[in-house]
């Protein structure tokens, strides 16, 4: 009943804006654009849009910050149920899962094609393009602002202990961190452990290392997926993080206590610290005067054979029950957002890399990656492409994996405080994941990811 | 005999009535209505589709143990935040109802607190007890690590505690210091002439005078504690460190908005509508008693 109820709904709303389009052609069709930016970040949304609509006068996108990631997805499914959900939404990374299952979008593949568009999905990527694409390969969202983690170290702090390079191993890091602190660092490495940080500490650090997540390759293959990061080689991971903790080597550095951990390297108060590539603009423009500093891909353990990274970021989902003509504009859209020469915009005025291959040559080719501020970035694409993505390396796909990175937050909380020890704090982990992932699969019985 | 205006018809009584009837449906029992179904279902976050599953999801929630640390934290957090704001507003009022100097000036600061907005507040609160930045800095560097809300949970509920009191004060001040003015001066200066010192005065006249205004604060600010603690908690806390202070309200957000849980989420607030309203029941009933009505 509400399916035909929507079915007429959509043939009116196609009907009246055909309706509408036809006697004044030059009103454009608008569309909604929903994203999850703020700040700076909003500011250069707000442009692109602008770029998008003198570009051409079929259409016309109308950008809408929502916040953050979190606010976006839960107004868009608030706007869903109240049946005025925007065309096209940028959903979070980890909120692929959710979004996989809901039976509320338009297949951006199918969306191109149909409205002859050609995309060369060969060209994105593939630690990107496997992140958000369903296990057959078919890429249901368009990879928007990416992102991810590489090690940030100051080059004068090294020096004085003899390096003029970055550590390469974990075994290394450990060493260094010790002579810096022997030579007077107070603050040698930042980190923090909120939720947040499950993204480099234990989603990166696995995908590096080809531990798995979950079982099930991560979810892909399954809503039947269980954690196990009690058993992988995270657990040696958190046990030498601690060690160094413990041992005044790493310090805990978050907003909550005066000065998170990017504030604490650009300000030459820590010498180590490990976040996402989209904080090097941030350095660069706030840091000490003079300090040298640099980046590297993340270390790992000794005798590792080193995998991709995982992206971060988000994509660009486009919804059901919009008319055609505003899926025409949204395709447009998805294919303006595609072109190297907005990848290029995008990255000069963000610390986001480019996600596809002729975006990324494209770059180079004007000597992005050559100049002061924006040199180093390309690090952050040698580590997405350190491997041919492998079952594990491809992404997660875990279910309502936000509450999964807060019981991160919580547990390692508990570790770090001495209340549990870290095997008993990874076990607590899984077992309260496992319930949230249990949970979800009851949500959606007998539904499979596509 | 006195004579009273009567309506003869009780409908008449009904009509005024529906105005205000409507409204209470229509933003208290529908959305509770709705909230006992998804809560006794599983819903699917985008409207595709629900199950019944009768009270597992109450089953599953009492069953676990972060829930019952939530609500330990809460109860912990209501009972001391309350005492705290009630005693300094009592003070503080008490104080500027004698007429002290500059009695006039604080009449009106004492309330701005509480027209403070609660996420601007705990921005300000969370600079001021910050370890490494703020006015906790210096104790910190007198006694290293001894101020840890980061890590330390005890530390961490005694920074939303001391947010939560201090906007508090400003409301409860109102209250109290509008029920001091209203007990009749004779009835002091009579106990003066009698040689009554202040404490004296206070303790035997304006104290069991102000009874039915301490009951009725007591009242709200128990079930606003468990309430208006949210703005608070999410900007300071985030509910950590390891769910030290993750409260009630705080966890049916995050588990019905950032975790997508509705039906949960539903379950819990059912919970917490029952844990008020019987906290509201036994302070109705045990306390009451003790509060003398003029």
């Amino acid at each position: 009943m509400t399916m035909i109820k929507r079915g007429f709904a959509a043939l009116a709303a196609g009907a009246l804006s055909t309706a509408l389009a036809m006697p004044a052609s030059a009103e454009p069709v608008k569309f909604d654009f929903w994203f999850g930016l703020s700040g700076d970040l909003a500011r250069v949304v707000d442009t692109l849009c602008k770029n998008f609509n003198a570009s051409q006068k079929d259409y016309e996108v109308v950008c809408t910050s929502q916040g953050n990631y979190d606010a976006t997805l839960q107004n868009t499914i608030a706007a869903f149920r109240a049946g005025k959900q925007p065309a096209v939404v940028q959903v979070y990374d980890v909120g692929t899962a959710t979004m996989m299952l809901s039976g509320a979008y338009k297949p951006a593949d199918k969306l191109m094609e149909e409205n002859g568009y050609k995309i060369d999905y060969a060209d994105y990527f593939p630690g990107i393009a496997r992140y958000y694409a369903t296990s057959k390969g078919e890429m249901l969202s368009f990879p928007f602002n990416s992102s991810t983690p590489l090690m940030y170290w100051n080059k004068d702090a090294f020096a004085k202990i003899g390096k003029t390079e970055a550590p390469k191993t974990w075994e290394d890091v450990g060493a260094d961190l010790k002579a810096l602190k022997e030579a007077g660092y107070e603050c040698p490495m930042a980190i923090n452990i909120s939720a947040n940080e499950s993204w480099q500490l234990m989603e990166q650090f696995s995908a590096l290392h080809n531990q798995p997540i979950a079982t099930k390759n991560n979810g892909y293959d399954g809503l039947d997926a269980r954690l196990e990061v009690n058993k992988t080689k995270f657990v040696q991971y958190v046990t030498d993080l601690k060690k160094w903790y413990d041992a005044g080597l790493i310090k805990i550095k978050s907003k909550d206590l005066g000065q998170d951990m990017v504030q604490a390297f650009a300000s030459g108060t820590c010498q180590v610290i490990l976040t996402s590539v989209g904080d090097h603009g941030t350095v660069g423009r706030t840091q000490k005067e003079g300090m040298k500093w640099d980046v590297a891909e993340l270390p790992v353990y000794a005798g590792t054979e080193r995998k991709n990274s995982l992206v971060g970021g988000a994509s660009l989902w486009v919804l059901s029950g919009k008319s055609d003509a505003e899926y025409k504009g949204a395709a447009a859209f998805l294919n303006f957002i595609h072109d190297p020469k907005t990848a290029l915009f995008w990255s000069t005025n963000t610390g986001y890399i480019p996600v596809t291959k002729s975006g990324f040559d494209y770059m180079k080719g004007q000597g992005f990656y050559d100049k002061a501020p924006y040199k180093g970035r390309e690090v952050a694409i040698a580590s997405l492409t350190a491997s041919e993505p492998t079952e594990i390396t491809r992404g997660i796909r875990l279910g309502n994996f936000t509450q999964i990175r807060a019981e991160f937050g919580t547990q390692m909380q508990a570790i770090f405080a001495n209340k549990v020890s870290v095997q008993e704090g990874l076990d607590t982990l899984v077992k309260n994941g496992d319930a949230i992932l249990d949970r979800f699969q009851q949500t959606y019985p007998g539904k499979t990811l596509p | 005999m006195e004579k009273r205006v009567t309506f003869g018809k009780w409908t008449i009584g009904i009509l005024f009535a529906v105005p205000q009837l409507l409204l209470i449906f229509t933003f208290f029992y529908w959305p509770a209505g709705q909230a006992v179904y998804w809560s006794l279902t599983l819903q699917q976050p985008w409207g595709g589709g629900n199950i019944w599953v009768g009270l597992d999801n109450f089953r599953s929630i009492l069953s676990n143990a972060d829930y019952w640390n939530s609500i330990t934290a809460s109860l912990v957090f209501a009972g001391i935040s309350t005492g705290l704001a009630m005693f300094i507003a009592l003070v503080l009022a008490a104080l500027t109802d004698r007429q002290l100097a500059g009695s006039r000036l604080y009449r009106v600061v004492l309330i701005w607190p509480y027209g403070i907005a609660a996420p601007a507040l705990a921005m300000a609160f969370r600079f001021i007890l910050a370890p490494e930045a703020g006015f906790m800095a210096v104790v910190n560097q007198v006694w290293p690590g001894f101020w840890d809300p980061g890590l330390d949970g005890a530390d961490a509920m005694a920074s939303i505690i001391v947010a939560f009191s201090w906007k508090y004060v400003g409301y409860n001040f109102i209250f109290f210091l509008a029920a001091f003015q209203a007990i009749p001066r004779s009835l002091i200066e009579a106990a003066a002439m009698d040689g009554s010192g202040v404490i004296r005065r206070f303790w035997d006249i304006q104290f069991p005078l102000i009874t039915p205004t301490i009951f009725f604060l007591l009242v709200i600010n128990i079930t606003e504690s468990f309430q208006d603690s949210f703005g608070i908690v999410d900007i300071m806390t985030a509910g950590g460190p390891a769910n030290a202070t993750n409260l009630m309200v705080y966890k049916i957000y995050s588990d019905g908005f950032k975790g997508l849980d509705y039906s949960g989420a539903a379950a819990q607030s059912i919970i917490l509508m029952l844990l008020i309203i019987v906290l509201t029941i036994f302070q109705f009933r045990f306390i009451e008693r003790r509060v003398h009505y003029r």
